[in-house]
């Protein structure tokens, strides 16, 4: 019997053959990891998806498995999409402070030179690109993938 | 019996479906992909126990949240939904700085303005006005330049590997 069993075969309480698939992604010393994606995916589910992905992309994905899991955990109704429905939030609500401060941009830039028509006044810009692919009405930008954003 | 037809999981996983069945109200027989995808990736005793664990009013959300991970994965089986949380958080970074750089933009321009327009007509002293300026400013801009990521969201998105720790 190998005693160096992976976190999953010690769970499973099995043995831990030289080609186990969960071996290389989890490893005995953290045992909490292997229990969080077996909660929620299930041992056989975890070691399906991760045969279905090319070995130097394993790593990846059991990162990937475990960080899903750990916030379906911690918020069992949401998961990692309430994070994702959060940031969506935050990019709406910056995309629309832009948008009124480049208005507000506008406007001084218009009064001054209104005002000081004989000055050659250069307003430093960036050169950042303040334009805003939605037109500044605080939707997404256009190469965002609008079906990701619809989950309900 | 009834003449009811079985829910989309039942009728997947062939079996009869009973009148308190826990999936039938989220899973209707006419959308047996929705099914299919959540037990391809979450497996339906896991589904089930989830929505046990939760109050009803919320298992509408719990199955809706977990067709959308569960859609992300098929979409993306290395990364699923943290692809898109890593995509996200890279465009709020981005707004962030660009915003910071709008509100430093304002700053400038209300304090050129603020300024009397007695620019020297014989005196040539452009560069150290200017510098006295820029360092006003930059110290008007700090609020805005501490920028920090919400301690909910995950940190530093473009390195994956710090999201492990």
């Amino acid at each position: 019997m190998n005693s160096k069993r992976c976190a999953g075969c010690k769970y499973l309480r099995r043995r831990c053959p030289s080609n186990c698939i969960l071996s290389p992604h989890f490893p005995p010393n953290d045992p909490q990891r292997f229990a969080c994606v077996h909660k929620i995916y299930g041992a056989s589910n975890v070691a399906k998806m991760l045969q279905q992905v090319p070995v130097q992309q394993r790593a990846e994905a059991a990162n990937a498995m475990y960080y899903e899991a750990y916030c379906r955990i911690k918020d069992p109704v949401y998961g990692c999409v309430g994070t994702i429905a959060l940031l969506q939030q935050q990019i709406f609500d910056a995309e629309c402070q832009l948008a009124k401060i480049q208005a507000e941009i506008a406007v001084l830039n218009g009064h001054h030179e209104a005002t000081h028509q004989n000055q050659q006044v250069n307003v430093a810009t960036s050169s950042a690109n303040f334009t805003l692919e939605s037109g500044g009405e605080g939707t997404f930008s256009s190469t965002y993938d609008p079906s990701i954003c619809q989950f309900y | 019996m009834g003449g009811s037809s079985p829910c989309a999981s039942c009728k997947l996983l062939r079996r009869r479906c009973a009148k308190d069945c826990i999936f039938a109200p989220y899973f209707p027989p006419d959308d047996p992909h929705k099914f299919a995808i959540v037990h391809k990736v979450f497996g339906a005793s896991n589904v089930s126990k989830m929505l046990q664990e939760l109050p009803v009013q919320q298992r509408a959300d719990a199955v809706g949240s977990l067709v959308y991970e569960a859609n992300a994965r098929m979409r993306d089986p290395v990364y699923g939904c943290v692809g898109a949380i890593s995509y996200l958080q890279n465009q709020v970074s981005q707004l962030q700085m660009q915003l910071a750089v709008a509100q430093a933009e304002i700053l400038c321009i209300q304090m050129q303005q603020q300024e009397p327009a007695t620019l020297p007509t014989q005196l040539d002293v452009p560069d150290e006005k200017s510098l006295l300026l820029s360092t006003s400013t930059f110290n008007n801009l700090q609020p805005y330049l501490s920028f920090a990521s919400s301690s909910t969201v995950m940190q530093d998105p473009l390195k994956r590997e710090s999201l492990w720790t």
